[in-house]
């Protein structure tokens, strides 16, 4: 499996949302890069992403990789987040039979995985029902 | 650039080869290659795998599979462009024939996937996602184009039937290929009726897990015409393009712009267009990504990929068959060797060596190779001259 230090690297990410904002044409990354692929601009300007977001598309994973049977059948799905771009995660505390293209949902700090022998916990996002 | 052509394919039945080693299934496919081309040597090797370290846990396989041909100190490549890697190897060989570089080069791919559980067999194939911002958060793929479908489903209306007709017309076709690990037929009712894997994709909609391994020798045509008096089989165009590779930061997750680019520029190599193919050998992974494939390379209109598969279009006695192997879906998916089998299949097809699956006559035809959620495509045509 990944690293450990591969989790403290993307903490900025998983617990805080940073993303980059693009200084010539203010296209959005996440996670950050060093290239804008639509101008090829290089400087940006750190963003934090909104937090609520609409569902474009999603799935119920019925099985799982290594890791994750344990959880498994969980929903995952592609959301737009609000005037900004999209993100995938898992949704959680719904009943993913109903869950449904459309449905508003906003994120949360939840515990993504276990990683390693060690065991170690990555935190990370999941989405929520908005209400 | 010189004119290629391939003279000589092989391959075994693909299936759970539990009798046999990564290296004896690759070294098998080669020599059945080498020996049809009645070559003495070849000059280079490439090979296409996915993941020899995942699934089996060896890597470094240029020099350990060019060792098993006993041809000397020969250059062995290994190219990795996930479910593509059998299609860019067979890229790479032709660019080595085309380019002056090497006269007799040998094309192979090869994946052994069983040998390994299906928990971990599932995680090695998510690596060919983003690692970071997909894998992560537990998605597989059979969910990734559960919800390129599911995007296709609302806004074009596809239908659950639709999309199990292409299980279907691929079934039927596989059971006519001695080679296919799964060649029974089945129903649209059995596809929708098997247990779901991720929503809406079912256990039949998805390609299996498969052991196998293919391979193709390319050489100039001028010097194969030197030999033989043909027919010969002719690459008469190469391409290949990327996209992103997270699904969520593509523009359109219901389009596969790069099989459209890579088709796009195969066309304009080869000055044909779609309605010229007399067949094509497309990456059905899943039954969605059939119904993708074949709006992105022009055969059908967009969103119309399950209303012309339904018609009959695509079916063997159709007007454009596609995948009378039986695809991914039927013959089996050992991810590194399928972009080289679909070589095999038009090469036998070309040369009317097909039987009861023989598209009737066939001259002109595409292979298209896909990676990830579509983040890479090799497309090829060849024709019969």
């Amino acid at each position: 499996m990944i690293g450990l230090a591969r989790h403290w690297r993307e903490i900025p990410q998983r617990y805080r949302y940073e993303a980059a904002r693009c200084d010539k044409c203010s296209a959005v990354y996440f996670p950050p890069r060093l290239v804008c692929s639509k101008c090829r601009g290089r400087e940006f300007t750190k963003t934090v992403l909104p937090q609520t977001g609409k569902v474009e598309t999603f799935t119920v994973i019925r099985v799982a990789p290594t890791g994750f049977t344990d959880e498994a059948p969980y929903a995952v799905a592609v959301v737009k987040l609000d005037d900004s771009i999209r993100v995938m995660a898992q949704v959680v505390d719904c009943e993913v039979e109903k869950l449904a293209i459309g449905d508003r949902v906003r994120l949360e700090f939840r515990k993504v995985q276990q990683d390693g022998e060690a065991g170690a916990i990555c935190y990370g996002y999941k989405f929520v029902p908005e209400a | 650039m010189r004119e290629v052509a391939v003279i000589g394919v092989g391959m075994n039945k693909w299936g759970e080869l539990w009798e046999k080693s990564h290296r004896t299934i690759w070294t098998e496919a080669a020599l059945k290659a080498i020996d049809e081309a009645k070559v003495d040597r070849v000059d280079a090797m490439v090979v296409g795998c996915m993941s020899g370290g995942l699934f089996v846990g060896q890597e470094h396989l240029g020099a350990l599979l060019a060792e098993q041909l006993g041809m000397g100190p020969i250059p062995g490549t290994r190219v990795e462009s996930a479910c593509a890697s059998g299609g860019l190897a067979f890229r790479q060989a032709y660019l080595a024939v085309a380019s002056g570089m090497h006269d007799i080069v040998l094309a192979t791919g090869v994946e052994k996937m069983t040998d390994v559980d299906g928990g971990a067999a599932t995680f090695a194939l998510s690596t060919a996602a983003d690692q970071e911002y997909e894998g992560f958060h537990g998605v597989t793929f059979p969910g990734l184009y559960a919800m390129m479908a599911r995007v296709h489903m609302q806004r074009y209306g596809t239908t659950r039937e639709q999309l199990a007709q292409v299980a279907v017309k691929n079934h039927a076709h596989g059971s006519l290929n001695p080679n296919a690990q799964f060649p029974m037929k089945v129903t649209a009712q059995q596809v929708m009726s098997s247990a779901m894997v991720a929503d809406p994709m079912r256990l039949l909609d998805c390609s299996p897990v498969t052991d196998g391994a293919a391979a193709a020798v390319l050489v100039p045509l001028e010097w194969a015409r030197k030999r033989s008096s043909g027919p010969f089989i002719r690459v008469a165009a190469s391409a290949h393009a990327t996209d992103t590779i997270a699904l969520h930061d593509r523009e359109d997750m219901a389009f596969l712009g790069s099989t459209a680019k890579a088709a796009e520029q195969a066309y304009k190599q080869a000055h044909i267009g779609p309605s010229d193919l007399s067949f094509c050998e497309a990456h059905d992974c899943f039954t969605i990504s059939e119904v993708m494939v074949i709006e992105a390379l022009g055969i059908a209109e967009r969103g119309q990929g399950g209303k012309l598969t339904a018609s009959g279009y695509t079916a063997l006695d159709g007007k454009i068959p596609v995948n009378p192997s039986g695809g991914l879906k039927s013959k089996g998916h050992p991810v590194g060797a399928t972009g080289v089998a679909q070589v095999f299949e038009v090469v036998e097809q070309l040369r009317g060596a097909c039987g009861a699956r023989q598209v009737k006559n066939a001259r002109w035809a595409l292979t298209q190779n896909m990676g990830g959620t579509g983040a890479s495509t090799v497309i090829h045509l060849f024709e019969r001259v």
